[in-house]
């Protein structure tokens, strides 16, 4: 399975939690997102340094765009990437932040300390 | 130096939100039994994800920018990205709640 199909399931799978598994409903929520559209703006920053850094570099095999090198800056935009980062990676975000915020609110019936 | 860059991102991301918790009171913290039982199914998660992605050689990580140190094959970076990046996103929401008053779901 490449990274664009795992980052698509995984998309589908945190959907399918907050609203039915743990009910949550996040995604129905202004309050979601607005905080994710904060959270998105620094993930581009953050993420863009990690991978403009090449800390972290991925296989073209496994993106929509072309493989990256170590210690080194893929395209900035373009070829599957936005701000150095596959776009596939939003994705993956999504799915942390979401997944995330889901317990945190299905914890948050059940205990608040 | 070079080797700290993953982990000062890291930090910069805990220091850049830690303002939210002092500041508006979003009480992520203070709310510690909570964030732990919240970050465990989701490290757990993603750190099979993270494993599985760089077995397939999906992605991988500049050896000269991270410590070096590992658990189990995941640099340690990795592992703490599924601790910080969690708390930023919380201590988000609880931020856009403190300030708009906006329901998240878990009122009683």
């Amino acid at each position: 399975m490449s990274y664009t199909s795992a980052a698509l399931l995984a998309v589908a799978l945190t959907v399918v939690l907050d609203l039915f598994v743990l009910r949550t409903r996040l995604l129905t929520r202004k309050v979601f997102w607005t905080a994710y559209g904060i959270i998105v703006f620094f993930q581009l920053i953050t993420n863009g340094v990690l991978t403009g850094r090449g800390i972290v570099f991925y296989d073209g095999d496994a993106i929509i765009g072309s493989s990256s090198t170590a210690g080194q800056a893929p395209q900035l935009l373009g070829d599957g990437r936005i701000v150095f980062a596959p776009f596939e990676d939003l994705l993956f975000g999504f799915a942390l932040v979401v997944q995330t915020l889901a317990w945190w609110v299905w914890w948050g019936r059940r205990v608040d300390r | 130096m070079t080797s700290l860059a993953y982990l000062l991102v890291l930090v910069a991301c805990l220091v850049g939100t830690a303002p939210l918790e002092l500041v508006l009171g979003t009480r992520v913290y203070a709310r510690w039994r909570r964030l732990l039982l919240t970050l465990a199914p989701v490290v757990a998660v993603f750190v099979v994800w993270d494993l599985l992605a760089i077995r397939a050689g999906h992605w991988d990580f500049d050896p000269t920018q991270v410590t070096g140190l590992a658990l189990g094959g995941l640099p340690v970076e990795e592992l703490l990205f599924f601790v910080a990046i969690p708390i930023c996103a919380i201590l988000t929401l609880e931020a856009v709640r403190a300030v708009k008053g906006w329901t998240v779901g878990d009122e009683r």
